[in-house]
């Protein structure tokens, strides 16, 4: 699955990779992020 | 996965469409990271959000997949995902991100 | 100036099965599923249970950490013969107790309860706690039916009869909407409790605390301060520290390191003597999984609220040395990833004072009950946490990549607090700690608390911050 110019929906997680992290991470593949979030179950 | 997230994810597929879309995830273990890529694909299994009964359907992937970190920046790879790729249950998280993915049977 | 130490730590928990539904989760899913408050009555746990449950007892330090990691999975089924309610740093308490408090605590008349209900909470407390007993009056049965009746506010359940009421304060006023007022009357209760516990196994007089910093996470206040208030000086009042004043430290889940931390400061300034810190229990976490753990045939384990205090003085070699010099921070800038969060609040304090991660003996980090969490797909947590720490070790070449493991057992331990916020993150590890140097088994600890400042949605940071103790001057040599 290419990234490149792909929507990417980044949901995260505080004890993992968090959502700020994965945009970078999607945006540096050439994706365009359209939602970003972190979760916190506790 | 939290409500108000659902919801989110639910307007945006309708809004922009499936065809171009892709989720990626970071959780550090299998059982959550299983939990959000079934919630995206066949509904949210908890039967308690706006995704219940919703199969979108969208390709998920983990940010620990090979083919998701060779398309990223490698230093910046390195910076936010080295420590899990290290901590984490890598095989476990994938082998079930990647069977809601394809759609295997319970 | 003296150094500062934490001289004691006190932990409770307060049964409370007909609080469950009134957690926010609960409460939302029940409205819109009014079926599902059976099911959820149907798999609570009575108190022996409750009492017996291997992480509550290691909770008020009847077990240690390395007992509880003794004994099999699950939990629930491996009772402790003869749990007692009193810990050695702790206690528990049944629901009749905590309405007990509620009432005692409540200096607006908020709560009406009936005359069974008040006979069985001062019953119920009569040696647990020595203030305000005579304030557990009923309200006249037609009074209390006549409120009930009017429908202004919540009833309140008890073994599931209705035996009180909540009255609204305000129609117009969210931040005094019952639910509210019934999380922060809660919160104080359990924050009470805590107190006058570390105060009495302390031998500390209430009236020698110069200082209250309340760490609980629930907002006080009306709609023109949501959470602009404080619990600091309501929960003080209650336990007679007369000469204490005091504010709340808000900082999600971490305030209550935040909060050591400054007290260990003022402490340090020679500023006061004395500080407590404290925290009440999360009554909108009551039953945050209870979906979860109804579709794995669990008992609903978010059954208990909690509450801690911590008495922070001068080193006077009982307690535990709390190391300014050696406390992690997370700055703004740090940057978001793991790494950088770890770095900043484990690395950098341990470089500062030429440590490796080694050195420390034990970590406590987010001691989350795993059985509790991974019903709910969010797995071990600390366990999580612990194996992130392994591989900073990894990385820093201190051990070897098959060590990981071992780290993890040796300077890491099981989760067994409730999943409160504020109450697991890294502190309640304090107790044990200090019994355990002691007993001469810990040189050191390191207490590390994340705070997930994004729930927010003011800023998509995190926050996090560390400290380090010791044993107290005089049980070193």
């Amino acid at each position: 699955m290419e990234l490149k110019g792909k929507q990417v929906v980044a949901i995260g997680e505080r004890e993992g990779v968090n959502g700020p992290s994965l945009k970078l991470l999607a945006e540096s593949a050439g994706a365009s992020v359209v939602f970003s979030v972190t979760q916190c179950f506790v | 996965m939290d409500l108000d997230d659902q919801a989110n994810v639910s307007r945006l597929a309708e809004e922009k469409g499936t065809g171009e879309m892709i989720v990626i995830l970071g959780q550090p273990d299998s059982n959550s990271a299983g939990l959000f890529a079934e919630t995206v694909t066949r509904g949210d299994p908890t039967w308690a959000g706006p995704l219940a009964g919703v199969p979108l359907g969208l390709p998920v992937y983990h940010i620990l997949e090979p083919e998701i970190k060779a398309q990223m920046d490698p230093a910046l790879y390195q910076e936010h995902v080295g420590l899990m790729e290290l901590s984490a249950d890598v095989d476990d998280i994938i082998k079930w991100v990647k069977f809601y993915r394809e759609g295997g049977e319970v | 100036m003296p150094d500062p130490a934490i001289l004691a730590s006190h932990y409770i928990l307060a049964h409370g099965p007909d609080f469950v539904r009134y957690g926010s989760k609960p409460t939302r899913e029940i409205e819109s599923s009014p079926e599902l408050l059976d099911q959820l009555t149907a798999a609570l746990r009575p108190w022996e249970e409750v009492l017996a449950y291997p992480p509550n007892q290691t909770f008020i330090g009847n077990l240690t950490p390395d007992d509880l990691a003794a004994i099999p999975r699950p939990w629930t089924e491996h009772p402790v013969a003869g749990a007692s309610a009193q810990g050695r740093f702790g206690r528990m308490i049944p629901q009749a107790a905590l309405y007990g408090l509620m009432k005692l605590s409540d200096e607006f008349d908020l709560i009406a309860i009936d005359a069974a209900l008040a006979a069985e909470a001062r019953s119920a407390l009569e040696g647990v706690f020595p203030h305000r007993l005579d304030r557990i009056v009923a309200t006249p049965a037609g009074e209390l039916d006549a409120l009930i009746a009017a429908g202004s506010g919540m009833p309140l359940y008890h073994h599931g009869r209705t035996a009180g009421f909540l009255k609204a304060v305000h129609e117009q006023d969210a931040s005094l909407d019952a639910h509210v007022l019934f999380e922060n009357l809660a919160c104080k209760a359990t924050a009470v409790l805590a107190v006058a516990g570390v105060l009495a196994g302390r031998g500390l007089d209430p009236a020698a605390v110069d200082w209250l910093l309340n760490t609980g996470e629930e907002a006080v206040g009306d709609r023109y301060q949501r959470g602009g208030g404080s619990l600091s000086k309501a929960v003080g009042e209650v336990v007679g520290c007369i000469n204490a004043t005091g504010y709340d430290i808000k900082a999600f889940c971490s305030a209550p390191v935040h909060g050591l931390i400054t007290a260990a400061a003022m402490v340090a300034a020679g500023l006061h003597e004395y500080v407590v810190v404290l925290g009440g229990g999360s009554q909108a976490k009551m039953g945050m999984k209870f979906r979860a753990h109804l579709r794995n045939g669990v008992p609903v384990m978010e059954d208990c609220l909690a509450g801690m205090a911590f008495i922070v003085g001068p080193d006077d070699g009982t307690g535990m040395r709390l190391r300014l010099d050696l406390t992690g921070r997370h700055p703004i800038g740090a940057g978001s990833s793991a790494q950088a969060i770890y770095q900043a609040l484990v690395i950098d304090p341990l470089d500062r004072a030429g440590l490796k991660m080694t050195d420390i003996g034990r970590y406590a980090v987010e001691m989350h009950n795993p059985e509790i969490t991974e019903p709910g797909d969010s797995g071990d947590v600390p366990r999580t946490n612990y194996r992130t720490l392994a591989a900073m070790a990894v990385f820093r070449g201190e051990i070897a990549r098959d060590q990981m493991e071992e780290f993890t057992t040796r300077h890491g331990m099981p989760g067994f607090a409730p999943t409160q916020g504020h109450i697991p993150a890294g502190v309640p590890y304090l107790g044990h700690a200090q019994a355990a140097m002691h007993r001469g088994e810990l040189q050191n600890a390191m207490i590390v608390a994340k705070g997930s400042l994004f729930l927010g949605r003011m800023t998509q940071l995190v926050d996090g911050v560390s400290f380090v103790v010791e044993p107290g001057s005089k049980t070193t040599s």
